[in-house]
């Protein structure tokens, strides 16, 4: 994470608004279809925004997602497929108490309560994330680097991998209840990605804690890979030494790969990465490698065939 | 079927009118209240596409209405489901090439190339000809030929499903039943399976 000079920050007016996109789109299309587009969520999460005091772009200097948006466009199927129903089905969901239990090659595995994880300092962190499905949002999250959790247990030479596990819970997780996909929820990282700096574990969003639907209480964020590579809700994180196989590669595996780096000029079999619409915005944005992240991480690929290991 | 008297055959093509044309002004309503979501693009394209779909559907289920069921007014709105079916693949396709990728063809065009949008491409092109001669004086004209070109909507019912398919996740099981009803409605016009069940509704009545 880079701090962000005001001077570095995009002018505003590089964005098209949506009041200004009202009136191009007017001209571009019928009347009936720019109305088809403007946009301005009524809030159907009744919550209330945490005061959120930070800075509100990114480091290149793309406008935050609203907190709005974030929590109401969650791509979460052990709720939903809808993505703007997950909101609302949320509310029965326990996220106290929590456990994570850290295992596997290590020398000290632990059982930690969600509480006990405060003892890593919490950060704010500016992220883009995007999502397989070609579209993003800028999030403002908080957490920790998971190296310092990956430390404290001290994994053994032979972790070379690690397997994150979200909670399997049929009774307040409806889409649990069907098998249309290998439930529980897993994920993997290589162990040089999972203790890269930019690799969080996340307990809070625009400086409030993390809502239900974005994952609460515990989440990963990878920002240079694919949105279903956060993992949501985790219970289990081991250190293994082969390579786990994700939910996603298991249900369609020549469309989803272990790594999921963000990358332009690899496309999923059926659409193209190489734009995403920006949640929030008009038309489209050039999808960046490794989503911009491209001089922290691509040492971490260096020699590799990226269309090979999508 | 006891709905064929006048009043009903008179209005019963008048109420599918509107309620084909219900969807623009409730469009209109969701995006100026906000209602299509966080990405209201995508859910513009979604819902026209969605419409679309249904109305062609629906289009593939009058013939069979009428013969296996006897309800003879599914014939009168045939033609203007198909044709409204149209009206949202053109708003479908603008909404797609306009505020979706802003007229950029650099991107656009690759895009088009993908399976899903060549699917959709060809079956909203495939039904520019039947759009057009549903008017007169083309049937009359087309005479015998007119049945024919026009049996191109059950290729067209096909390849826009498929076309569903092919842009949900893995685990979403909506488009495939539309492939399922469709096929389903395909079957209904195979002479042995129609006369039988037609043989079975009209005569048990």
């Amino acid at each position: 994470m880079q701090k962000i000079d005001p001077s570095e920050v995009t002018p505003k007016k590089l964005y098209l608004s949506r009041r200004q996109f009202i009136g191009s789109a007017g001209v571009i299309t019928a009347g009936a279809l720019s109305l088809a587009a403007c946009a301005g969520n009524l809030p159907n999460v009744t919550v209330e925004p945490p005061v959120y005091t930070g800075p509100t772009t990114d480091e290149l200097g793309a406008t935050l997602t609203t907190y709005q948006d974030i929590t109401n466009y969650n791509n979460y199927y052990e709720f939903s497929t809808d993505k703007a129903a997950v909101a609302d089905l949320v509310g029965n969901f326990p996220t106290s108490p929590w456990s994570i239990d850290v295992t596997g090659f290590v020398s000290e595995p632990k059982t930690y309560k969600i509480e006990d994880l405060q003892k890593f300092e919490p950060e704010n962190r500016i992220y883009r994330l995007r999502c397989v499905e070609a579209w993003s949002m800028v999030i403002p999250w908080t957490g920790f680097p998971l190296h310092k959790l990956l430390d404290d247990v001290k994994p053994t030479s032979q972790a070379t991998y690690v397997k994150f596990t979200s909670i399997f819970d049929p009774k307040d997780m409806p889409m649990q209840n069907s098998d249309f996909l290998p439930w529980p929820y897993v994920e993997g990282l290589r162990m040089d990605e999972a203790m890269h700096d930019l690799t969080l574990m996340v307990t809070g969003m625009y400086g409030g804690p993390l809502p239900t639907q974005d994952g609460a209480p515990i989440r990963l964020v990878v920002p240079w890979k694919y949105g279903f590579k956060g993992i949501k809700a985790i219970v289990k994180i081991e250190l293994v030494d082969t390579q786990p196989t994700s939910l996603w590669m298991q249900a369609a595996p020549d469309e989803y790969g272990f790594y999921a780096n963000v990358n332009p000029n690899v496309n999923h079999p059926r659409w193209s990465q190489a734009t995403e619409r920006r949640i929030g915005e008009i038309g489209r944005r050039k999808t960046l490698l490794f989503n911009g992240y491209e001089k922290e991480v691509a040492s971490l690929y260096t020699g590799m065939d990226l269309k090979i290991n999508f | 079927m006891k709905l064929n008297n006048k009043f009903f055959n008179q209005w019963f093509p008048i109420l599918v009118h509107i309620a084909c044309l219900l969807p623009i002004p409730w469009l209109i309503a969701d995006a100026w209240l906000g209602h299509l979501t966080a990405d209201p693009i995508r859910a513009s394209i979604l819902r026209t596409g969605k419409i679309a779909l249904e109305l062609l559907v629906l289009s593939l289920a009058c013939t069979p209405l009428n013969t296996i069921f006897g309800f003879k007014p599914a014939l009168k709105v045939r033609r203007a489901l198909g044709d409204y079916s149209f009206l949202y693949v053109c708003l479908h396709f603008a909404i797609f090439v306009s505020l979706d990728y802003g007229f950029d063809f650099q991107f656009l065009l690759p895009e088009l190339t993908k399976p899903y949008a060549l699917l959709g491409l060809i079956a909203g092109l495939l039904l520019i000809p039947l759009a057009i001669t549903s008017f007169s004086p083309w049937p009359k004209r087309l005479g015998k030929n007119w049945k024919r070109l026009h049996n191109l909507v059950y290729l067209i019912n096909i390849l826009s499903a498929v076309h569903f398919v092919l842009v949900v996740k893995q685990g979403v099981t909506e488009p495939y039943l539309w492939l399922i009803l469709i096929v389903f409605l395909l079957g209904l016009r195979i002479p042995p399976i129609r006369h039988f069940l037609s043989g079975f509704f009209v005569h048990a009545e």
